[in-house]
């Protein structure tokens, strides 16, 4: 699989990172060159092979649906980039 | 002075020296030596001298537990409440953290105290400490080489015993390797062992926390106060925690050793390969009975473990996002232009690689292609160690390919770097505890032996290093610090 610029352009959006122009090429080539390590797996057959989940094949354990976590809104806010009044702020987002 | 964990117990129990005075000398070789080795990010000189004051007063009180008054240090992956943990990431260089992780508080309730935060490869991606916002690390027996990584500086630290012992937490190797590389025990449990919560996500299904240290008399000791069952991890495991230095000592005659016929393979440095078979050697003379044994599915690991920490990582470090904590870009002029300046100026290129191939990996029409087929290839390489284990007690194999290479050396080229987890990474995708020790040196650096158990026999490994360690002094070894 080699990636194309149009290729790396969409996946960076998708992961929201900005990929200048001057670097698109070099990423192309790299995440190809680690995508054709990938495809060695193709190389073995996994026909009704379950997918591993947990090593155990533990599943989710559930809890009761009560509160335990406390209000610490302004311990968590103080590290905060922007907050006012108790909510973080970002740019406006609808007109 | 270098004391191993357990030295530190008996001096203080005998009252040969307090916590504060101990404290106060590897402060000191901290401030002298740091520089220079670089596996400090943050050094908590304040607090670790309270702590010891604190520990000195429960000992004279009589209420010490085993690790009151040892001084430890923690990779910068463990959140600690009020104390700046930063993933060795640009993200998180003004992060405090606003609340300890699940075995941070374990040491502080048993009295242990904290030197500082260790350098580490960013977000724990890395293999050779070379990936963190805060410099490299240097291996302390030539600084000229890489400590490895991703917990370089917890093992440098060790190395240079500027700390008694350390944690660190491995996802592919990152315990093991830096360990071996830098000629100390550390030991990465079976996963679910040792909780995950307030340890910064990077693998989610291969992440586990260790111990550092000097022994693997020193790894019993620190393992046990790691160790156990956290309601607050989703994937703990709800299984009694053994006595780990109980047993340390039992006698290993007639215990069977599988040697993987692909572990000794094209690629294995010949220098390395002698030191690991003159280990083995060792272990036939205390009675252990060596058995070659296949693990088929090993050399397809790497792409396996390549596919599912980057689809992992990916989601992971969604998170950061610029909103609630971490870097934010200025004037950012939408929602969207503050999530992708503030991400792409925060991570460091090797996360924003693996970001990118998880991501890909992930995406709609590639799920079943990468993901879903890295998952089934799981399951064959874990059934591969289960036929193993059925024949034998433990497995005995090199750690890493090579000794640690030259700063610089890997940097242009992320695939051959990937290459050197090649021993070390078909543990995490099967789940299983694995332990390197000391065993010997090629060209003067040092070289790491892996014993790998069957899931939750942390006690067999640490009892199989430990009788080494009894026979052996390579463990006692440390470089010089000019």
């Amino acid at each position: 699989m080699t990636l194309k610029i149009e290729d790396v352009r969409n996946i960076a959006q998708l992961a929201r990172l900005q990929i200048d122009d001057s670097s698109v090429k070099q990423y192309a080539t790299e995440l190809s060159r680690i995508l054709a390590l990938a495809e060695q797996m193709s190389a073995v057959d996994t026909t009704d092979v379950t997918p591993m989940a947990h090593p155990m094949d533990a599943t989710q354990r559930l809890r009761a649906d009560e509160v335990t976590e406390t209000d610490q809104r302004d311990k968590f806010q103080a590290i905060a980039p922007d907050v006012e009044r108790g909510f973080y702020r970002v740019p406006k987002v609808i007109e | 002075m270098t004391r191993t964990v357990k030295e530190i117990q008996q001096g203080l129990a005998d009252g040969q020296f307090s916590s504060v005075e101990i404290t106060q000398d590897y402060l000191s070789k901290i401030s002298l030596f740091n520089d220079k080795i670089n596996c400090f990010i943050t050094v908590t000189d304040d607090l670790a001298l309270q702590q010891a004051k604190a520990a000195d007063d429960l000992i004279a009180a009589g209420n010490g537990q085993p690790l009151t008054g040892i001084p430890l240090a923690h990779k910068d992956i463990y959140c600690t409440d009020g104390v700046k943990t930063s993933c060795a990431s640009k993200m998180l260089d003004n992060f405090i953290a606003p609340y300890d992780a699940t075995i941070i508080e374990k040491f502080k309730q048993s009295g242990a105290v904290m030197l500082g935060k260790t350098n580490m490869d960013e977000f724990a991606m890395g293999s050779s400490n070379e990936n963190s916002y805060y410099g490299d690390v240097a291996n302390p027996w030539d600084i000229e080489r890489v400590p490895g990584g991703s917990s370089g500086g917890s093992a440098a630290a060790v190395a240079a015993r500027l700390t008694p012992a350390a944690t660190g937490t491995d996802t592919g190797g990152s315990i093991r390797q830096p360990a071996a590389l830098c000629g100390i025990s550390g030991i990465k449990p079976t996963y679910g062992r040792v909780s995950r919560y307030g340890m910064i996500a990077f693998g989610s299904s291969l992440d586990q926390g260790g111990p550092l240290a000097q022994s693997a008399e020193d790894c019993a000791i620190i393992l046990q106060t790691m160790a156990g069952f956290d309601p607050r991890d989703s994937t703990s495991i709800e299984q009694p925690v053994p006595d780990y230095s109980a047993s340390i000592n039992q006698d290993i005659r007639g215990m069977k050793i599988g040697l993987p016929e692909e572990y000794f393979a094209e690629g294995l440095d010949a220098d390395v390969a002698k030191v690991i078979m003159a280990a083995v050697d060792e272990y036939r003379k205390l009675g252990a009975e060596v058995i070659d044994i296949k693990l088929p599915n090993s050399g397809i690991s790497i792409p396996v473990y390549y596919v599912v920490a980057t689809a992992e990582c990916s989601s992971n470090l969604s998170r950061f996002d610029g909103v609630r904590f971490g870097h934010r870009c200025d004037n950012p002029t939408d929602l969207e232009d503050l999530y992708k300046r503030s991400r792409t100026e925060g991570f460091g290129e090797e996360v924003k690689r693996r970001i990118m191939i998880g991501t890909y990996a992930l995406s709609a029409g590639y799920y079943d292609a990468y993901y879903l087929k890295a998952q089934q290839l799981r399951r064959l390489i874990k059934q591969d160690y289960e036929k193993a284990f059925t024949e034998v007690d433990a497995i005995a194999c090199p750690v890493t390919p090579e000794i640690a290479f030259k700063r610089g050396d890997k940097t242009d080229d992320p695939v051959s770097m990937y290459l050197q987890d090649i021993y070390t990474i078909a543990l995490n995708l099967a789940g299983l505890p694995g332990m390197s020790i000391p065993a010997g040196f090629s060209q003067g650096m040092p070289v790491g032996l892996q014993l790998i158990g069957n899931y939750f026999e942390e006690s067999r490994l640490l009892n199989l290093a430990h009788r080494y360690q009894q026979v052996t002094d390579w463990h006692l070894q440390a470089p010089e610090l000019v």
